[in-house]
């Protein structure tokens, strides 16, 4: 990558609790390393509890206890100027949140005051950082909505006079609205209906074109991934396992789990029973040796269950944590895909 | 014969602002379906953000009056104001999964502490190895243990662990109808696919009806029998599943199928919405219509001119 706007060095983020003078510690990331580019948009997917909403939590400068950044650097380079905020003091990510740095939450009421109308809080949000007279302040935030499909009277009513879909479009609309240089967003559409989604999607690429900005996306959708991302990053069990360029995780994974990602959703059409994956998802707090998906990998062998794979690259852009990354096949589906065979 | 549910006419209006002008919202405007007992289904809403779905399910569960109309469970009328004995009776049979987990729990307290009150509360058990067990039971349906979860809090919890400790906690009374708004939008295919396996399985082998809250048409199709499609507070199309996902009627429902992201053409980029059928779709807003049947055994809205 030419241009680097994040670079994220051996990453590690636990969580650590005392029950009962017990320690107990989850390693939610463990030892990530990557970088996203400027004016690109990454997406994230995974696992339920594999560490992507506390990864992106580190990225977001959002950690909070019992979460802990063990080791490892997260380097952003601003326009403001360069920051690691793995290790700044929270005046110094003042700075930078909501200007540069906006975070949409996975679950979005928790930065919606219950108290206060929506048009209160867009105030309380973007007013300073915009510096816009009250007049030309009002129009941006009308004009910002109507992109997002909500009429103007919402910003009367109270976060809980609102459906789920509107509420979560509230928010993308709060941290777009001050066009920050970088977007992170956790499942920012996963209540929304089709249509909407679509649109909003297209918001969020036009305002990353349009200002440049990088955008790193957390979803469970592949299809949104599929037409929204430049490159996805795989996560499992808290590690990264896979990352390249869309196109090539779609029709080229090469490892099982992104493999296994890619073909599982059933499609209108189609009412073949599909798999979900045996056995369970590991136990964070005791994660299995060798590769932590080989209790679950069809390929696994002796030398998955005791070395843990690198993440090392096997195509042009693309790194694989597996030690059998030339064996995976694309599942049948995908392959019929991507010769136009099926829709 | 008594439906188990039988939504008859129903309407629901807010009003929204305050001092500076009142705005009225027709949330839900005239929808009626029924449910029978006879035949657990899976009965699948899908709509548009804001159409009237979570209320509506809310007014099922009692937890809103309807403006108009009547909602009727086994026969008795559902209202928000019942006695303790009656709410109690009605929730084992009728439990809900909300749409985000992460307001449905409250932060401050244990999540086992949440599936201990409901099982000592609907199953009338007070011996612990027995309270337990419904609860480990409950929760290895969807994936998890009493182990994992004993002791933590909501926060503890990543979104997709917490979506399934609602549902687990809701199927611990044994209820007759699950009403599971959004339950699969925060969790990944492949647990999507074995929560929704789960709806399935307790349609089949529990007798449990599941009205299932989407917008995910693919499991929709999947699972469902019927489907009934929202817009704007009005059902605009309702029939066999299928059949209507197949070829949708209603330019709402066509819209929306046309809608679905693919993964054809990864990497592409394909945001636009179909013009001509988004024009469509929203001429019908404020049009009066009516719901016509056809020969597939669908209804159909058409808007009069
Ligand atoms: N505050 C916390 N205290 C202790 N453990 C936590 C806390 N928050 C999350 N965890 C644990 O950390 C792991 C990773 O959780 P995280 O929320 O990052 O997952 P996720 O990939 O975002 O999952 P999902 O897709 O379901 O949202 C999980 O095992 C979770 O239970
Ligand atoms: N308590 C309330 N007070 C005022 N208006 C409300 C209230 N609850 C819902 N509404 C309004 O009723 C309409 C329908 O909301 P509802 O939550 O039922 O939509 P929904 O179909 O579930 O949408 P989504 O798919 O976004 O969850 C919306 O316009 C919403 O603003
Ligand atoms: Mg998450
Ligand atoms: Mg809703």
């Amino acid at each position: 990558m030419t241009d680097e706007i994040l670079r994220v060095d051996g990453l590690k983020a636990y969580y650590q609790m005392h029950y009962f003078g017990v320690q107990r510690e989850v390693r939610a990331v463990d030892d990530v390393t990557m970088s996203i580019g400027r004016n690109e948009v990454y997406g994230i997917a995974g696992e339920s509890s594999s560490g992507k909403t506390s990864f992106i939590k580190v990225l977001a400068a959002a950690v909070r206890p019992p979460l802990r950044v063990v080791s490892g650097s997260v380097n952003y380079d601003f326009r403001s100027g360069p920051i690691n905020v793995a290790a700044a003091t929270a005046a110094e990510v003042e700075r930078v949140r909501w200007k540069s740095l906006s975070y949409i939450m996975q679950g979005s009421m928790s930065v919606l005051n219950p108290v206060r109308r929506i048009g209160q809080t867009f105030h309380d949000f973007a007013f300073r950082p915009l510096g816009l007279p009250r007049e030309a302040f009002d129009r941006r935030v009308l004009d910002h909505l109507a992109r997002l499909k909500l009429p103007a009277d919402i910003l009367r009513a109270y976060p809980h006079e609102l459906s789920g879909g509107m509420r979560q479009r509230v928010t993308i609309g709060l941290a777009t609205i001050c066009h920050p240089e970088f977007i992170i967003a956790d499942e920012p559409t996963t209540a929304l209906d089709l249509v909407v989604q679509k649109e909003v999607l297209h918001l969020i690429r036009d305002i990353q074109a349009e200002m440049g900005a990088s955008v790193v996306f957390v979803t469970h959708d592949m299809s949104v991934h599929a037409n929204v991302t430049d490159r996805i990053g795989i996560f499992y069990a808290g590690r990264l396992v896979e990352e390249g360029p869309t196109r090539k995780m779609f029709f080229a994974p090469r490892h099982p789990y992104t493999a296994h990602l890619v073909a599982s959703l059933p499609r209108i059409g189609d009412t073949a029973q599909r798999p979900s994956l045996d056995g369970r998802p590991p136990n964070l707090a005791a994660p299995p040796d060798g590769c932590r998906f080989h209790p679950r990998c069809p390929l696994a062998v002796d030398k998955c269950r005791i070395d843990v794979p690198p993440l090392v690259e096997v195509a042009p852009g693309q790194r694989s944590a597996c030690w059998r990354w030339q064996d995976v096949q694309p599942l049948d589906r995908s392959v019929a895909l991507a010769h136009g065979a099926v829709t | 014969m008594t439906a188990l549910l039988d939504v008859r006419d129903v309407s629901k209006r807010f009003t929204l602002g305050g001092v500076f002008g009142r705005k009225t919202v027709h949330a839900v405007d005239g929808a009626s379906l029924t449910l029978q007992t006879e035949t657990p289904e899976i009965f699948t809403i899908i709509g548009e953000s804001g159409s009237g779905k979570t209320t509506l399910a809310r007014m099922i569960l009692g937890l809103e009056d309807p403006t108009e109309g009547s909602i009727l469970f086994q026969g008795q009328t559902v209202r928000r104001r019942m006695g303790k004995d009656e709410r109690m009776r009605f929730m084992s049979s009728v439990q809900p999964v909300f749409q985000n987990p992460f307001e449905a729990f409250n932060p401050l307290r244990q999540i086992d502490r949440y599936l201990d009150s409901t099982a000592r509360a609907f199953l009338g058990a007070t011996d612990k190895t027995v309270i337990d067990a419904a609860m480990d039971d409950a929760l290895q349906k969807v994936g998890l243990s009493l182990a994992e979860i004993r002791g933590r809090f909501p926060h503890e919890l990543s979104g997709g662990q917490l979506q399934r400790v609602a549902i687990a906690r809701a199927l611990i009374p044994k209820p007759a109808l699950l009403i599971a708004d959004e339950p699969v939008s925060m969790v990944d295919a492949s647990l999507r696919m074995s929560i929704v396996n789960l709806l399935k399985t307790l349609r089949d082998s529990f007798g449990v009806s599941v009205i299932y809250i989407t917008h995910d048409l693919a499991t929709a199709y999947y699972i469902s029998d019927r489907i009934m499609i929202m817009q704007r507070g009005r059902i605009v199309e309702i029939g066999a599943a299928r059949k209507v996902l197949e070829t949708p009627e209603h330019p709402y429902s066509r819209l929306l199928k046309s809608s679905v992201l693919s993964t054809a053409d990864a990497g592409a980029g394909q945001l636009a919405v179909d013009p001509t059928l988004l024009r469509a779709a929203s001429d019908c807003i404020g049009r009066p219509g009516r719901l016509v049947s056809r020969p597939d055994g669908r209804a159909v809205m058409i808007h009069d001119a």
